[in-house]
């Protein structure tokens, strides 16, 4: 067994970074994920990783330097939240485009203007159809542990994509929490070598990255992406499966939690699932069946699976710490599709909450589920769409 | 000790407040237990009023929100009483924590607190100054609150105290917190 330490998010996934040990990270620091990089600038300046820091001017900048020590033959990393993902936007599509399996941490941040460095999970939604593989994390240590598992989904032969890791800004990033670490040999076994593929150093054999595709090809290329970043769920459940030996931890695509037998249902993502479970089980002790589902896997995002494991709920709530302005949260539809695909037609609502890092309350949770209580009963949804904790 | 203890601490920005939550979060976490430490995010300016919490479990720590019903309620600087509601959410049983160089009396009475509610009060302030030589009243509230609330003992306690300081401070700063530490613990008044 690892040993257990009381830590903020940030120190654990600078800490899982060490303990990976990658070729070349190129980062520009932005709040909330500065603290990953400061502490793992510290690791290089102190010997205790052999990587080439790369620091640049802003974000373009640092995933295009990743892009090129990726397709150089490197394993590389980076981190960041909110405005520089959103700087990374174009880069975030050629990393995935051009196959590169780098892996960053993504600590969530919601999106200006107005001008807010709280968590939310503008940042990681608004960069779903990039061709990123996203996993996301309750906790400090699902950070740490997702960081490892993301490495080596990334650059599992057949998928060969990048990965991102959420975890919620400030609520889990500066916020510490006790938390198990790995061995640094139990780790390096599990990770293992990096093996290039078609590197831009084995001159050799010289390959070209990012040519012109024009219509004859380019939708031949894309459709090969969704295959194999479709691939990525399987993969997903082979490496947890592999890491629960190492770690005694089990993950999946996603968590139920007391879902088995619920009537009504809760999707709920990050830190504030963790709340949500809590308010679960005081329904569940009072005999009323709800359960949660708390996704992992977003991006693939899983829908047979999800539709199975909510099938039996006559009705759902989905809870989206993010906004399609004009549509329904991000998670609503993914689950909506899962659900109508899957031929089953539950009642649902979607819940916006905790925006610009509003705290989301047990409270909140609390009256969510006695509304669904309270549509279960009378088979009507009144407002399909609608904010909670907001002031009028 | 019932499951879960919840604590805030009400300081202000320069005295340590978060550094004290976090030094509290690694001695309980050495006794075994499940910890959580963090601020109330914000703006961080010097002598602004903050707060901060802590979880303190025998069972894993899910939930993440600030704490709204403490069972203990530390305040770092006896001045914030004349602004703020520190007893604000706090259960009949709970604990104060105050430091201020005034009697028990005079502070149960300003804060109204309720019989069944336990009151302590340290002159962590003055301590500080004469075992550290600067008002820092962190190390000293932190001895008090153990004694206080016996939610750690006083040896785990010193033993992280003393792991805070890392390697970056001398030996005589890492010795006077102790000693400041190891007098709240001692000093501490209950009234």
């Amino acid at each position: 067994m690892g040993k257990k330490l009381a830590i903020t998010g940030n120190q654990a996934v600078a800490e899982a970074m060490k303990q990976i040990n990658p070729d070349v990270c190129a980062a520009y620091p932005i709040t909330p994920s500065t603290e990953i990089m400061q502490r793992f600038a510290s690791f290089v300046s102190d010997g205790v990783v052999d990587t080439e820091l790369v620091t640049v001017e802003s974000e373009h900048s640092a995933m295009s330097a990743c892009i090129g020590a990726s397709a150089a033959g490197g394993r590389v990393m980076t981190a960041t939240s909110s405005q520089g993902l959103a700087l990374m936007w174009e880069m975030l599509h050629i990393a995935s485009g051009m196959r590169l399996p780098i892996a960053m941490a993504l600590v969530n941040r919601a999106l200006s203007a107005p001008l807010n460095i709280h968590g939310d999970h503008s940042d990681g939604m608004g960069s779903r159809d990039c061709g990123w593989i996203q996993l996301y994390s309750e906790n400090a240590q699902e950070a740490y542990d997702n960081i490892f598992q993301a490495v080596r989904i990334a650059e599992h032969e057949d998928i060969r994509l990048p990965a991102m890791v959420c975890m919620d800004g400030f609520i889990i990033s500066h916020s510490i929490e006790s938390m198990e670490f790995l061995p640094d040999d139990v780790v390096k076994d599990f990770i293992g070598e990096f093996k290039p593929t078609n590197p831009l150093l084995d001159v050799d054999k010289p390959v070209t990255y990012g040519p012109l595709v024009l219509p004859d090809y380019y939708i031949e290329f894309k459709k090969a992406q969704h295959e194999a970043i479709k691939r990525a769920k399987r993969v997903t459940l082979e490496v947890a499966k592999e890491f629960e030996k190492i770690s005694g931890r089990s993950y999946g695509l996603f968590e139920s939690y007391r879902l088995e037998d619920a009537e009504i249902a809760i999707v709920v993502l990050n830190s504030a699932a963790g709340t949500a479970k809590d308010v679960v089980d005081a329904f569940r002790d009072k005999g009323i069946k709800v359960g949660l589902l708390k996704p992992r896997l977003f991006r693939p995002f899983p829908y047979e699976e999800v539709a199975d494991a909510l099938g039996g709920a006559k009705v759902i709530g989905v809870f989206d710490r993010a906004d399609s302005f004009g549509g329904f949260g991000p998670m609503y539809m993914e689950i909506a599709s899962a659900m109508v695909a899957s031929g089953s037609s539950p009642l649902m609502i979607n819940r916006i909450y905790g925006l610009g890092g509003r705290d989301f309350m047990p409270e909140d949770a609390e009256a969510v589920i006695k509304e669904l209580v309270e549509i279960a009963d009378t088979g009507k949804a009144g407002t399909l769409k609608e904010y909670i904790g907001v002031r009028e | 000790m019932s499951e879960t203890i919840e604590i805030r601490w009400h300081g202000r920005g320069g005295q340590g407040t978060v550094t004290a939550a976090k030094v509290l979060a690694d001695a309980c976490l050495s006794g075994g237990k499940n910890v959580q430490a963090f601020p109330e995010y914000g703006p961080e300016r010097a002598g602004a009023p903050l707060r901060a919490y802590n979880r303190i479990s025998t069972k894993p720590l899910r939930i993440h929100c600030p704490v709204t019903h403490p069972k203990i309620v530390v305040v770092m600087d006896a001045t914030l009483i004349e602004s703020i509601d520190i007893t604000e959410g706090t259960p009949d049983d709970a604990i104060f924590v105050v430091n201020t160089h005034k009697t028990p009396e005079e502070i149960r009475k300003k804060l109204k607190l309720k019989d069944t509610q336990k009151l302590f009060t340290i002159d962590a302030s003055t301590i500080a100054l004469e075992t550290i030589g600067r008002p820092l009243p962190n190390s000293c509230v932190l001895g008090a609150l153990t004694r206080a609330s016996g939610i750690t003992d006083l040896q785990t306690l010193l033993d992280d105290v003393k792991g805070s300081f890392g390697s970056k401070f001398s030996e005589k700063i890492i010795t006077a917190n102790l000693e400041a530490t190891r007098r709240g613990y001692e000093e501490v008044k209950e009234g």
